[in-house]
């Protein structure tokens, strides 16, 4: 704790630190709690059991009731501590209610019951991290009315890597064009590609489910994929980045009687691989997390992505909190590993295109 | 990776040397534009047509060619006000449509300011010498990486009537009056704190302060980062030669700073505003529009209406839209025009 005070403390000339130095760091430490605060409670209610959740516990970590089989039984009670009349805490097993009391026993003596007051109990407890949250809906093939975790997320990954994969060669190919080509009506492309801009899928909505049905890819992925496949972000943010590489090295490879396409493909595309990383990180990022488009084009709930399933998951099923806030973390794991170690590139990158 | 992706781009080097030979190479440059202008015209440039003779078509069918003609019969469901101010003077469809349109208006106009504040104080905060700048920018960052549900559900679980707020602004009103009762003179302890339904109750502003606020919450990282990249972009040694002119700190915002800044600064706020506008993902999961139409916007209204209602009413969705395009239309080529005149210096 020291160490991490004397670390966030340092500046320029030690020892000295401003009010105003103060009042930045205070600023920032805010900033992160109200950032990562909500995050992490979502991270430790996913741990929690389901009756833990339905009752709001408010503690940090995942306390639930120890249960226990009496013998003679099959069903497993609840353990509750109970203050004997010598100050004693005695540890029983809550065997049926009565009144305003309860009927107890203590495990080791099942046989011999006894009432104590319902006010004097209360639950014993221990920490319990459910693990069961995460397998049941994954690992165990878990089916929970219509949601069905693993295939969306098999969706949603079909969707990011098939679209990216798209976005990366079509949008090249037209960077390559753009910046290495002098072509009559070169500007033209461009004013177009700047135009796609003014219609953003949510006012054409109508019209882009009319075009896609008619193409016979409404409820299917390619009815995802393709439409947002072309991006005026991703064109140009290439675009710029292949002007920058010399044209005396095409020249020299066209002497050496390459062809246009192994220009493109040996020479440019290596070369504006800086340029590619950005924008396959901007595109895994608008693919994974995209909501209305799917929700508009999928109908057919075992053809829904990840963010679909989830958000129809929240809506029906009131009393399955904690598969929802596992299978949440679940859904923002992905883009966050992505972040952890990309987030250099992801900052630079948008900084500098000044587009998301 | 590199494994399969080289071998289909070289499968493809025969056919494209085929058509370099016929064509010649400058006219290839067509041919590596194809695709992506193919997408662009039948998913954004015919959508933008069929837009305008949908809005002028009734009926719920979607073949184009079957839909009958009824002229401005949607624009008139929308428009048929006796004061477009109250929604409740429109015909139905222009009720949903201007409550959707006046809530969005509301939104955009709380929202953009509250964030591009907060955006600019903490990229201000930023830019100052501090340690380990990269983890901070990177942590205020991070919730644009979420996709909008998992915001939604985040929220949702800590907004709820049983939630960790309600629970905490509890604790710290008993922990507060326990103090109180600790102070040796007599203080009046204030009244026990009563759970609020923060998403749901209708009598209040708490549903539509908690959109605004998730809203911005999410996006704010983004325009941080922008005008942190703008920041940094003022010459250092302006601030060098005020500092040995011993100006006070304020001033130095309001004379460097932010003229400087403000070309940036413009392009954020009318970036932030074509965005505000288009608002749904976050606003449907997390309030569903409610409590009643309090947090019902626009896009909501048109998805609404062309995909969920019996019958589907593409053609006044479709009018909805034309109406709601001309206003972005407006701020894309303003945020076009700025940026081209930032780039040009």
């Amino acid at each position: 704790m020291a160490a991490v005070l004397r670390f966030l403390t340092r500046t320029r000339e030690p020892g000295r630190l401003g009010w105003t130095d103060i009042l930045a760091y205070s600023y920032l430490v805010l900033g992160v709690v109200l950032i990562l605060a909500p995050v992490l409670w979502l991270f430790v209610s996913s741990f929690k059991s389901q009756r833990a959740l339905i009752e709001s516990d408010p503690r940090f970590l995942p306390y639930e009731q120890v249960m226990v089989t009496l013998p003679g039984s099959t069903r497993p009670v609840g353990l509750v501590e109970w203050k004997d009349k010598d100050g004693t805490t005695r540890i029983l097993a809550q065997i049926r209610p009565s009144g305003t009391d309860v009927i107890v026993a203590d495990p080791a003596k099942p046989g011999e019951t006894f009432a104590v007051p319902r006010r004097e109990t209360k639950p014993h407890e221990r920490v319990h991290v459910r693990v069961e949250n995460y397998t049941e809906p994954t690992l165990e093939g878990g089916r929970m009315g219509t949601f069905y975790f693993p295939r969306y997320f098999a969706n949603s990954a079909v969707v990011t890597i098939v679209a990216t994969l798209i976005t990366l060669t079509i949008s090249s190919m037209a960077a390559f064009a753009l910046s290495k080509y002098r072509f009559r009506g070169r500007d033209t492309f461009m004013f177009l590609i700047v135009a796609t801009l003014l219609m953003p899928a949510t006012v054409i909505l109508v019209p882009l489910f009319v075009v896609v049905k008619n193409f016979g890819m409404l409820d299917s992925l390619w009815g995802v994929i393709i439409p947002g496949a072309a991006t005026p972000t991703g064109v140009f943010l290439l675009r710029q980045y292949m002007l920058t590489i010399p044209d005396e090295l095409i020249e020299a490879a066209r002497m050496d009687s390459a062809s246009e396409w192994k220009i493109y493909y040996r020479i440019v595309l290596p070369l504006a691989l800086p340029a590619l990383a950005v924008l396959a990180i901007l595109s895994i990022i608008w693919r994974w997390n995209d909501f209305l488009w799917p929700l508009v084009v999928l109908s057919h709930s075992e053809n829904f992505t990840l963010q679909l399933g989830l958000s129809s998951f929240k809506g029906e099923m009131n009393d399955a909190t904690h598969y929802l806030l596992a299978m949440t973390v679940l859904t923002l794991l992905p883009v966050s590993f992505v972040f952890a170690f990309l987030q250099k590139y992801i900052t630079t990158g948008i900084a500098n295109t000044g587009m998301k | 990776m590199r494994w399969i992706v080289l071998p289909l781009l070289a499968a493809l080097d025969p056919p494209m040397r085929a058509i370099q030979r016929r064509i010649g190479i400058e006219r290839l440059a067509y041919v590596f534009l194809l695709p992506t202008m193919v997408i662009f015209g039948i998913f954004s440039f015919l959508p933008t047509a069929l837009n305008v003779w949908i809005s002028f078509t009734g009926g719920s069918s979607t073949l184009v060619s079957t839909r009958p003609f009824v002229g401005l019969d949607n624009y008139a469901q929308l428009l048929a006000c006796e004061s477009i101010f109250v929604p409740k003077s429109c015909p139905v469809a222009g009720f949903g449509f201007w409550t959707g349109m006046w809530n969005t208006l509301a939104f955009a106009l709380v929202q953009v300011p509250a964030m591009v504040v907060v955006a600019l104080a903490t990229a201000i905060v930023l830019n100052r010498k501090i340690r380990a700048r990269g983890f901070w920018r990177a942590l205020f960052f991070y919730p644009v990486m979420l996709s909008p549900v998992v915001i939604a559900v985040i929220w949702d679980w800590v907004l709820k009537r049983r939630g960790i707020l309600n629970a905490l602004l509890a604790d710290a009103t008993n922990a507060y009056n326990a103090v109180l009762a600790w102070l040796p003179f007599q203080a009046e302890p204030v009244a026990a704190f009563q759970p609020v339904n923060w998403l749901g109750d209708a009598n209040s502003a708490w549903p539509f302060f908690w959109v605004v606020f998730v809203y911005s919450w999410s996006h704010l990282g983004f325009f941080m980062l922008i005008l942190l990249a703008g920041l940094q972009a003022i010459p250092k040694d302006l601030y060098e030669a005020a500092e040995m002119d011993g100006t006070p700190p304020w001033r130095v915002f309001a004379r460097i700073t932010l003229p400087l800044l403000m070309p940036t600064l413009l392009v954020v706020l009318v970036l932030s505003l074509i965005r505000a506008f288009q608002v749904f993902d976050e606003v449907y999961v997390l309030t569903g529009g409610g409590p009643g139409t309090a947090t019902r916007m626009v896009i909501q209204q048109i998805y609404e209406t062309a995909f969920v209602s019996e019958p589907k009413l593409f053609g006044v969705a479709a009018a909805s839209s034309v109406l709601l395009a001309g206003i972005i239309l407006v701020l894309t080529l303003v945020q076009l025009a700025l940026s081209r005149k930032q780039a040009g210096g």
